[in-house]
């Protein structure tokens, strides 16, 4: 193949082209600029701003209140850690348990659509509130009975029930083709979901449970709910103390700090995805 | 070279000109230097193996994909220029792919007055009066109300070809359009592409089919490598081919008895 020299109107064309993308940069840039300015300035102007700026919007109070919600917003993190490899196991663990059509599996089936069915219908809050506050008054042995264990463990349930349906659609997502095929090559039901399904299955609901998990981080906060010094709580003893609204905009700055990472991950593995199944569509 | 512009007969201006295009993907390059005239009323069909090239140059014609080099032209007008309006060039050019791409959610009748409704703007009534003639001509007058998935792959077919011809383009691209299908299902749809190229119809079709190829094609064009190797009516290609890859390739597609 001989080398080639791009003809002259196709140097043209993509004079032009860049000409179009940069003049398009340009709209983008100004209408942004238009738009959060005009934004900026009606809020500024309000006639309520300088009340506003004074009690949610104040660097002395912002400062006054950042070592504690710092040390607050670790105990969020750390339960954000625990919390989310128990949830990606219970609930691959429910969803399958959920699959599963072997006659002798029937109780843990009916247990799995229970749990699910009625997890996902407590609200969060009162799960966090009835398991803290309710458990270690039974005194049991062998498990710890902090506060924070059981606010942890309360999340861990309300998101397995959600994160199962998540596997689940992943699960039926795969097309039926291919349980026939792992069939006909004579794998066990158990085999074709453990080489088969759920590999494809996993790969495929990737980006919906890291939309779960952002969602997660955010309900650590719930855990301030049954006074532990997480970042919220923190932030509402400052507040209670000091008759300032900055420490909850403080507290607010952290968590997108933290989840802001977390979507743009999840938008680049989607794209990814998106990308490898149409690789080989044209 | 061959196939350049400068062995194809010279005319009035070509309803397309194809000059020169260039197409790659990444390292890969699927156009290289492909030239091609169409007139009106000429049915040109591509032929040769798979990632020869076919599908690549009717998505370029579509302006689906953005060309690396060359020109093309409409009517004597640039269309792969950046500033010209791809949409109004595509209400020009119709297109039926391989896989139907019928929209799933729209029953026959509205996949079929969607672009003349919307695009060139026909009222609700003007719109389906033109669908239901069409569908009727194609024997589809039983499915108007029906969704495509509940159509044979033949039917959905026909059924995407209606909705390609109720733009009336002036130029119609199939892309390998029977290659999905059922081989008993072939004929009726190639029985109705038969139909349009005796009406008149411009298309350029990439296809398999080659007793069809021979029978309707005003011009044959053999492509591999992503270059149109061997250009001419279908007679002397089928019959006297020039290039000694072009004889390779008709001998493994046509059946030996001949």
């Amino acid at each position: 193949m001989s080398a080639w020299t791009p003809s002259p109107r196709e140097l043209e064309r993509r004079a032009l082209r860049r000409r179009l993308r940069l003049r398009s940069i340009a709209i983008a840039t100004a209408a942004s600029l238009a738009f959060f300015v005009a934004v900026g300035a009606a809020l500024v102007t309000s006639p309520g701003w300088p009340t506003v700026k004074a009690t949610f919007f104040s660097v002395e109070d912002a400062k006054a209140s950042f070592p504690a919600i710092r040390d607050g917003f670790w105990l969020n993190v750390k339960l954000f850690l625990l919390a989310e490899p128990l949830i990606l196991v219970l609930a691959l663990g429910l969803a399958l348990a959920r699959q599963a059509r072997a006659a002798w599996l029937t109780p843990l089936r009916v247990l799995a659509v229970a749990f699910i069915d009625f997890f996902r219908g407590v609200p969060t809050i009162l799960l966090v509130l009835l398991l803290a506050f309710g458990m270690p008054a039974l005194g049991l042995q062998g498990v710890p009975n902090g506060l924070f264990f059981w606010a942890l463990m309360a999340l861990v349930i309300s998101y397995s029930a959600y994160v199962a349906e998540v596997f689940r659609a992943g699960i039926e997502s795969i097309h039926p083709s291919q349980l026939a095929s792992a069939d006909a090559l004579g794998l066990s039901r158990a085999q074709a979901m453990r080489f088969v399904i759920v590999p494809q299955a996993v790969r495929r609901v990737v980006p919906p449970l890291l939309n779960d998990f952002i969602s997660l981080t955010k309900d650590t906060a719930l855990v301030s709910s049954v006074a532990l010094f997480d970042a919220v709580f923190s932030a509402r003893d400052y507040t209670a103390y000091n008759f300032n609204f900055t420490p909850y905009v403080v507290v607010s700055l952290f968590f997108v700090v933290l989840t802001v990472p977390m979507a743009r991950g999840t938008d680049y593995l989607q794209r990814r995805a998106m990308r490898r199944e149409r690789a080989g569509a044209l | 070279m061959t196939g350049s512009a400068a062995d194809l007969p010279a005319a009035g201006t070509p309803l397309l000109e194809v000059l020169e295009v260039r197409k790659s993907y990444g390292e890969r390059l699927v156009l290289d230097d492909v030239s091609l005239r169409v007139q009106p009323h000429d049915v040109i069909c591509l032929i040769g193996s798979s990632g020869s090239g076919k599908s690549t140059l009717l998505r370029c014609l579509d302006l689906l994909e953005e060309i690396d080099d060359g020109v093309i032209r409409l009517d004597g007008r640039e269309i792969s220029d950046p500033l010209v309006d791809q949409r109004a060039v595509r209400g020009r050019i119709g297109m039926v792919f391989q896989a139907y791409n019928l929209f799933p959610h729209l029953s026959v009748l509205d996949n079929c007055t969607l672009a003349p409704r919307r695009v060139h703007g026909l009222s609700r009534p003007e719109a389906e009066e033109r669908a239901r003639d069409l569908l009727a001509t194609f024997g589809l007058v039983d499915h108007v109300d029906k969704h495509p998935d509940r159509l044979s792959g033949g039917q959905q077919q026909r059924v995407a070809l209606v909705r390609a011809l109720c733009t009336r383009p002036d130029l119609l691209l199939l892309d390998e359009i029977t290659a999905a299908l059922d081989p008993e299902l072939v004929g009726e749809v190639l029985t109705i592409v038969r139909d349009l190229a005796e009406r008149g119809t411009t298309m350029i079709l990439a296809t398999h089919e080659m007793s069809f190829a021979r029978e309707v094609a005003t011009s044959v064009c053999f492509l591999s490598e992503g270059r149109i190797l061997e250009q001419g009516p279908p007679a002397e290609i089928f019959s006297q081919p020039r290039e000694e890859r072009t004889r390779q390739f008709l001998r493994r597609v046509l059946p030996p008895s001949r």
